[in-house]
């Protein structure tokens, strides 16, 4: 530090990055970053009208509704979804990461990952049943479930299955959203599992809950009975209003930090075991191959990552050389984000960014830092170190411990490159990558 | 979570709190007990999981030579002639292995257990129609998909003594990552 540019701000790190404390000056101004054109906002009407006398102050405003919906300005804010081609009810959907701020996902654009679509659970028909090594098989009903002491945590969950296009030979050029969406931020309220767990009586001999939802797939997945009975939530409210269909209406499992299959929606049964059930989707699916041969299997954990969010792929440093605002998410499945550095020369240097309070453990946190660009090319990334110590890996690392074809578990640094022209777009920060691609958009999610 | 604070609240709700035995963490509230006794009978309407050993897997049998009409009906139209996949999973006929730059996972090749075939397909497919097979049918296709990877023969029945025997050969081609992290057995 003690570094400073010709303006008197404190610089940070090479290529025009500043100490993060200058966002907290006075008078700040950042450049216009703007976002991708896409045809809903192209259709916009915009007509003409006097701000200081504008049509809507000279007539009464709409009423009430019963449910809010965002700005019609805004319809381009959606999630995207990638579905199978022929069964169009399996896939994902991506949260528009890039076209939103601060850490909350709302509850409308939460990503998606369906195996054979939505159910629509009538909640009173609905039971999660408790058995197998347990002292007393029980039953619950959903009104049983609410009248338990809950108990509110924020946390992120992630498709195991995110940025899969990373393992491709060449970088995507979708928004960053739809490449990295797969991973969403919630308040969950709901009953520690463990206190269920206790009211059956768990048998000294379990080690392992096999837990299975209530949709048509009844996708199954084995979980050690140690995170059963630490921090899993039988989450029945998501920010604040009952779980949505789509994230598993009226009982969903919510594990912290691990990937997302395990945080079974539309939960219908628990059974405690001794060994894993190895169902589908956690041998055939689920599991990454290794250049060896060998696949890593229950790899639950999704490590330390982060992504710059704006200015990203597809946006345009509208407002030419000067002084822009450098943000993005960052999270970790083994506790709190204790840094996210930045650099804008691919590298060279680096800067650490402010982190938004409070930084949570497991959940998503927002980063930022001032940057002044001088009209040159420059290749930002981001890199997230966790509370023990765990760093980001760079792509080339990630390629050379896991190889190409995991498909899971992709968490590289992501690099933009802002071009003289003020152009964003996505490359890899090793230009010498052999060609030929094999993870598509859309395979993996049947 | 203060526990004296949740008794108290559940005291004034008229709730009554049965006893408070807890084998677990210190830090686990008690619930109010409204979990209703489930019977035998219940539970294995509910439990259709079949695990490696071969537990949970129901009477009935069928051959490859049965399932190829299954497949043909219920299952090509997603994943392809031969099982060679199409907008669904290729099931069969991997021309790269796994340690190719291009590998392509099939169960002959991937799978480590053939019980989890039977699982998978009585629970999921078709997704047209799920849970829509006879046992037999369900046996008859797994015959037909392990047939179709070179694993048992046209006419080898399968059924509850025989599905469980069978050795898949990625059986120990999966390292417990879990597990290996945690030491122990890895799940507690």
């Amino acid at each position: 530090m003690g570094k400073k540019d010709k303006t008197g701000t404190d610089i940070a790190a090479g290529n025009g990055l500043l100490d993060r404390r200058t966002l907290l000056k006075n008078g700040l101004r950042f450049g216009v970053i703007a976002v991708p054109a896409v045809a809903a906002a192209a259709d916009r009407t915009r007509e003409k009208f006097d701000p200081a006398r504008p049509p809507w102050m000279l007539t009464p405003g709409a009423g009430f509704t019963p449910y809010g919906s965002p700005s019609p300005f805004e319809n381009d804010v959606v999630r995207f979804p990638a579905p199978n081609r022929v069964m169009r009810n399996s896939g994902v959907s991506f949260t528009p990461l890039h076209l939103m701020e601060g850490t909350i996902t709302p509850n409308g654009l939460h990503y998606e990952r369906h195996h054979n679509g939505v159910p629509q659970i009538v909640p009173e028909e609905h039971r999660l049943l408790v058995h197998g090594l347990v002292k007393k098989p029980l039953f619950f009903t959903v009104d049983d479930l609410l009248r338990y002491p809950l108990r509110s945590r924020q946390c992120f969950i992630e498709c195991s299955g995110n940025s899969a296009t990373g393992w491709n030979r060449i970088p995507s050029r979708f928004p960053a959203g739809y490449v990295h969406g797969l991973v969403s931020n919630t308040e969950w309220t709901g009953i520690p599992l463990a206190v269920l767990l206790d009211e059956a009586g768990v048998d000294k001999k379990a080690a392992w809950v096999v837990a299975e939802g209530a949709d048509a797939f009844a996708l199954d997945v084995s979980i050690p009975l140690e995170k059963a009975m630490d921090d899993a939530v039988l989450a029945l409210y998501q920010n604040g209003e009952r779980l949505r269909p789509e994230n598993g209406y009226p009982l969903r499992l919510v594990l912290p930090g691990w990937e997302g299959v395990t945080n079974v929606k539309w939960l219908r049964r628990l059974e405690l075991r001794e060994g894993p059930i190895m169902s589908r989707d956690e041998t055939a699916r689920y599991t990454d191959l290794l250049p060896s041969g060998k696949a890593r299997q229950f790899s639950f954990i999704m490590e330390a990552k982060s992504l710059i969010t704006s200015p990203s792929t597809g946006m345009v440093l509208k407002s030419g050389p000067g002084l822009y605002q450098i943000t993005g998410l960052a999270w970790s499945g083994r506790g709190r984000i204790r840094e996210v550095q930045v650099t804008t020369d691919g590298g060279k240097s680096w800067a650490a960014a402010a982190l938004q309070e409070p930084v949570l453990s497991k959940a998503l946190t927002r980063f930022r830092i001032p940057w002044r660009w001088n009209g040159s090319p420059a290749l930002l990334q981001s890199r997230a170190v966790d509370e023990t110590g765990y760093v980001q890996p760079s792509r080339s690392e990630l390629i050379a411990k896991r190889g190409r074809n995991g498909f899971y578990h992709y968490n590289a640094v992501v690099t933009w490159k802002v071009d003289s022209d003020g152009t964003v777009s996505h490359v890899y920060e090793n230009r010498n990558e052999p060609s030929g691609d094999h993870v598509d958009i859309d395979t993996g999610w049947d | 979570m203060n526990r004296p604070a949740i008794t108290s609240i559940l005291i004034l709700a008229g709730t009554s709190v049965p006893g408070l035995c807890h084998a677990g963490a210190a830090d686990i509230p008690a619930g109010p007990g409204l979990g209703r006794p489930a019977t035998p009978a219940e539970i294995s309407r509910w439990d259709r999981e079949v695990a490696p050993d071969g537990t949970g897997l129901p009477a009935g049998e069928g051959t490859a030579r049965e399932g190829e009409g299954v497949y043909v009906k219920q299952c090509l139209s997603c994943h392809g002639k031969d099982g060679l996949g199409d907008s669904g999973d290729q099931l069969a006929g991997a021309h790269m292995g796994l340690t190719s730059d291009y590998p392509e996972k099939t169960i002959g090749n991937f799978w480590p257990y053939a019980t989890t075939l039977f699982d998978f397909i009585r629970r999921s497919m078709p997704m047209t129609a799920p849970q829509s097979l006879s046992d037999d049918e369900v046996y008859a296709v797994t015959a037909y998909l392990l047939y179709l990877n070179g694993i048992i023969g046209r006419d080898d029945k399968l059924n509850a003594k025989t599905l469980p025997r069978i050795k898949m050969p990625n059986r120990n081609g999966f390292i417990n990552v879990y597990k290996k992290e945690k030491g122990g057995d890895g799940a507690r």
